[in-house]
């Protein structure tokens, strides 16, 4: 070939290089996505699924607005810094239409806090701190989960109901742990006038020392006790508590617990007779949730965890309000997440106007054992709408976007 | 009450004996070979995982199989570091000082990931000990069985390790090795045999400290982190390379624990005061107390100086033409980045420019000062904070908030630094580690003032520096000049002054040098631009979380002066560009990233000891660009 030749064929390679990355930029709608997938990995291998799986089904049933929908997803490294590098990279570089995800509540806030800043919309998968709607809520940012205070809340009316007056509380030592209990409190209260709190327990998060916190409680003499403890650190205090007899003739409610990611890990120890807050994917047997488990199932050969729905509806939202506005453009597509209503496997939820909060709920239950496995029984699907605060409450404590 | 007493002091004593164990490895190990192993922490993960692994391999519920197992991964974790010393450390024993906690920082990345791929994410509660599931009855309480075994084991262990040290050749040539390895070398012995049987053993107590936690703490992958600074903690507070020292500290710290669980809320003077959140951070300041108290631990001796195991620090030259060519070169590269680089190349170079600065400052007390800090991070977090709470609290404009920042950061450095300067080489370094601890459970728990876990949001610049460009011409304005700032330092009469103190703090004593007031000041210095580092971080990123003056923080601050070399004065500067450019692409495209950046590592650190710095400059002299300087 002489040099004529090769210049010919390098143009040509170059006007077909050219041509298919704009035939791809028209061809995709891009979201970016942000977790700490390394820090946080028993919840977030099943998210990532979750959110895959949505993928694929929302291209097999021909995209959106004409237009193959793909997720460029990151590892925030479970830091705020990192994850605002992320959010620049996706947003300035790989040119994302708005951005999903993160799981730590200072990752979501400080993400938050930069869509605010550049103007991007931000659906906040799982954070639960009650703050990212309320005292730091923004126009640009939205909450797929139940927070910490409405399911805490959902616990509230079967707590309220034992008419117990001793209480022991025992949270892990950061914000989700605080909010958690003091919403317990003041719900308690309210529900309850007389209820008392006779000790408090603040282990540091995933360093408890479940022994000598499961004596100190026992010590107290309470008549129940309201645990958010979750993971590692439940492990250790219901193994703990158990060969102690903390747990004999005292009812404990936990908020998370029914969560596959920390239940299933306690195997024939789960601890039966206790209240709480998860995911009974087995035994939910709406349309829409079969629908989502089949699914699921049948391409992972893995069962859904609670973090599969998450990543599974994130998706579906992204979807439903890329949908409803019709256009990838920002102040738009926030105008159609106020309000926006769509069916995840959980039933339909909305984005409330008002904090955009979304409604989806929480199933609360009591741990039951079944075949050496921790189960939930008695189990009812607790609807977000109805565990929040009065729409003046909220106003008090929302800046106005 | 007095039940409740006895129950809480028994579980001290339980709490107490794994971490013995791992804090006894992690003492010999550092006593012989002065490495100061990271990846120790890793190596005790490794043990709860094995143990769960085999556990169940030879079956639950026997006392064979459930002892067995946990013998069998002690033992397969002591082999484990065997490997560790013969492919890694073995072949930098030679590189500067602090060079191998390189290596073994890029270890806990690599056994992270493994552990991950091998285990899977979801945490593997393990079984109760076979025979010793229940519990006795004890002044009408139930304590479990298997705390009583453990209650045991540490004092066997303790009573074993001693007969091994005090009663075989082998323990005797360990202890001359923590006295004087050169002359064990000189008088014939095997160094690299003992060195690898040192961390055999080492790595050994690690795996059987968490083998022995199978029935208490579930497998998960946080462990590692989890119990390498209580490790840490326990070596110094006992005094490093002393066993008894360990196994008291462990014991104390255990007990200080279970009594501030145990007294729970008090009052004082109508205000509560809650112990139990103390001990997110009681044992830092045990160790605090006990290194103002006691320098060299409860029971640890004063280090005997080393001599010739690595390379005599060669002189820093006053800075050449040549060298400001280079500067001057690499500012105008980076003033025509935003011409052409993307957005997104202006972000991570603003990134790049405030770590560099960090590490630069941190370099500034490594090397000219000769101070190690562990605990950097507390005066760049210090700096976010000042900055953050400055714009929020007291409204000040963002120009002016970030002259809190160096404020804030130079502030903490100030005090922290008047008790660390009373301190030398490691135990000076581990109350960096303490201070900068402390002051992030402050941070971490003040929720009214700085925001608690959650930090504080909304910290963007002034409008005119909202745009990009200009933001990054800002930042590598201040950046630079901080760094060139602290490079004319090191030339000052104050410079010289500080690495007179290095080399030899007798002598420069006899010349009229005030040797700990200099360094109190180079400390403070140092703190201050860190600060300044911070305060950028913080309007760069427009929120800060306690990480920034977290454990993993100060880390990145080492990995990134100790990549670049320590012995040169660019090296900080390459090593915080390579390591935030490295973890930024690397990241973005593989999952298994934390491996792949270990492994990374690892080959810059076998196949570079003296950094990355010092290697282009080795390569520069040999072929001439640079002048060949005789040492």
């Amino acid at each position: 070939m002489d040099r004529r030749s090769w210049l010919k064929l390098s143009a040509a390679f170059g006007a077909a290089m050219f041509a298919m990355s704009g035939a791809q930029a028209q061809d995709t709608i891009k979201i970016g996505e942000m977790n700490s997938y390394k820090n946080f990995a028993a919840f977030l291998e099943p998210y990532k699924k979750g959110w895959e799986l949505a993928v694929e089904q929302v291209n097999a049933s021909g995209g959106l607005l004409g237009k193959k929908l793909e997720i460029v997803s990151r590892d925030d490294n479970g830091n705020p810094g990192d994850a605002v590098r992320m959010a620049e990279e996706l947003v300035t570089r790989e040119k994302v239409s708005f951005l999903i995800g993160t799981f730590p509540s200072h990752v979501g806030l400080a993400v938050a806090s930069f869509a605010k800043e550049k103007k991007v919309l931000f659906i906040a998968a799982e954070p639960l701190t009650d703050k990212i709607v309320w005292d730091q809520g923004n126009k640009y940012t939205y909450r797929l989960r139940a927070s910490t205070y409405m399911q805490t809340a959902m616990l509230v009316p079967e707590a309220a109901k034992l008419k117990k007056k001793r209480w022991a509380i025992v949270y892990p030592n950061y914000e989700y742990g605080q909010s958690a209990t003091a919403a317990f409190k003041q719900l308690m209260k309210q529900a309850q006038p007389d209820v008392e709190f006779v000790i408090e327990q603040a282990p540091p998060l995933g360093k408890i020392e479940a022994g000598a916190v499961a004596d100190a409680i026992a010590a107290a003499k309470p008549d129940a006790i309201f645990s958010s403890l979750f993971g590692p650190d439940l492990a250790k205090f219901v193994r703990e508590g158990q060969t102690r007899d903390l747990f004999k003739g005292v009812q404990v409610f936990n908020l998370l617990a029914g969560e596959p990611e920390y239940l299933d890990p306690l195997k024939d120890e789960a601890p039966t007779g206790w209240w709480v807050t998860g995911y009974p994917w087995y035994a939910i047997n709406t349309p829409e949730h079969k629908a989502f488990a089949d699914a699921y199932q049948k391409r992972f050969k893995d069962y859904p965890r609670l973090g599969s729905i998450v990543g599974y509806a994130t998706v579906q939202s992204a979807a439903a309000v890329i949908k409803k506005a019709g256009t990838l453009d920002t102040e738009k597509l926030v105008a159609a997440m106020k309000g926006l209503t769509h069916s995840t496997p959980l039933g339909n939820i909305t984005y409330r106007p008002q904090d955009n909060q979304s409604t989806m709920g929480a199933y609360v239950g009591k741990i039951g054992l079944k075949d050496g496995k921790g189960v939930m029984t008695d189990w009812y699907y607790a609807d977000g709408a109805k565990f929040l605060p009065s729409d003046a409450d909220v106003a008090k404590m929302r800046p106005a976007d | 009450m007095l039940a409740n007493i006895v129950i809480q002091f028994m579980n001290g004593l339980a709490g107490a004996s794994s971490l013995f164990l791992v804090a006894a490895g992690l003492s010999i190990i550092f006593g012989v070979s002065r490495i100061v192993n990271f990846a120790h922490g890793s190596l005790y993960m490794l043990g709860v995982y094995l143990a769960y692994m085999l556990v169940e391999f030879f079956g639950r519920s026997s006392i064979f199989g459930f002892w067995g197992g946990v013998l069998m991964a002690a033992l397969c974790v002591g082999l484990i570091g065997v490997v560790i010393e013969i492919v890694v450390l073995r072949r930098i024993y030679r590189a500067p000082e602090l060079f191998q906690l390189l290596a073994t920082f890029a270890l806990v990345l690599v056994i992270k990931d493994a552990a991950l791929y091998i285990w899977g994410a979801e945490d593997l509660v393990g079984p109760r000990a076979a025979g010793l599931r229940g519990a006795v009855e004890i002044l009408g309480k139930r304590f479990p069985q298997y705390d009583l075994a453990l209650i045991a084991i540490g004092p066997v262990v303790l009573g074993l390790l001693w007969l091994l040290m005090n009663r075989t050749r082998w323990g005797t040539l360990v202890r001359a090795a923590t006295q004087d390895r050169e002359m064990v070398g000189a008088l014939g012995v095997n160094q690299s045999g003992l060195f690898t049987g040192v961390f055999f053993l080492g790595a050994f107590l690690a795996g059987l400290g968490g083998a022995v936690q199978l029935p208490r703490e579930p497998a998960q992958l946080a462990l590692d982190i989890t119990v390498i600074s209580d490790a840490f903690v326990v070596v110094v507070v006992g005094g490093m390379g002393s066993i008894g020292g360990a196994f008291l500290a462990a014991l104390l710290i255990a007990q200080a624990k279970a009594f501030c669980i145990g007294i729970g809320d008090v009052s004082i003077f109508g205000t509560v005061f809650s112990f139990s959140k103390f001990t997110l951070v009681v044992e830092f300041v045990i160790m605090a107390v006990v290194l103002v108290v006691r320098p060299w631990g409860l029971l640890g001796k004063q280090q005997g100086t080393q001599r010739g195991t690595f390379m005599v620090e060669p002189p820093l030259y006053p800075l050449n033409r040549n060298f400001w060519l280079a500067v001057l070169a690499v500012v105008v590269l980076l003033g025509l980045v935003p011409f052409g680089g993307d957005g997104y190349l202006l972000v991570l170079l603003i990134d790049i420019a405030v770590f560099a600065l960090f590490a630069v400052t941190l370099h500034f007390l490594m090397g000219p000062s000769g101070m190690v800090s562990f605990g950097h991070a507390a005066y760049f977090g210090l700096g976010c904070y000042g900055a953050a709470l400055a714009l929020l609290k007291l409204k000040l404009p963002m120009e002016l908030a970030l002259f809190a920042a160096p404020l804030a950061g130079g502030l903490g450095a100030l005090v922290f630094g008047w008790f660390c300067v009373r301190l030398s080489g490691v135990y000076l370094a581990m109350l960096t580690l303490a201070f900068a601890q402390i002051a992030w459970s402050v941070i971490y728990q003040w929720d009214a003032f700085t925001g608690g876990s959650n930090g504080l949001v909304g910290l963007w610049p002034s409008e005119w520096l909202k745009d990009r460009t200009v933001f990054y011409a800002f930042a590598l304005l201040l950046c630079i000049g901080g760094i060139l700032f602290l490079w004319r330092v090191v030339h000052a009469p104050f410079g010289y002054a500080l690495r007179a103190g290095r080399d030899s703090a007798l002598r420069a004593d006899a010349i009229g040098i005030n040797v700990r007031r200099f360094q109190w000041f180079g400390f403070t210095l140092a703190g201050t631009f860190a600060g300044l580092a911070g305060g950028l971080f913080a309007f760069s990123k427009g929120s800060i979380s306690p990480e920034t003056l977290a454990v993993p923080r100060s880390v990145d601050g080492l990995v990134m002066v100790l990549l670049g070399g320590v012995q040169t004065l660019t090296g900080p500067v390459a090593g915080a560009a390579v390591f935030t450019w490295l973890q930024d692409s690397i990241a973005r495209n593989t999952e298994y990233w934390r491996a792949i950046l270990g492994l990374t590592i690892l080959v810059i650190v076998l196949a570079f000891p003296q950094g990355i710095a010092g290697f282009t400059k080795q390569v520069a002299t040999r072929i001439g660009v640079m002048r060949r300087e005789a040492a």
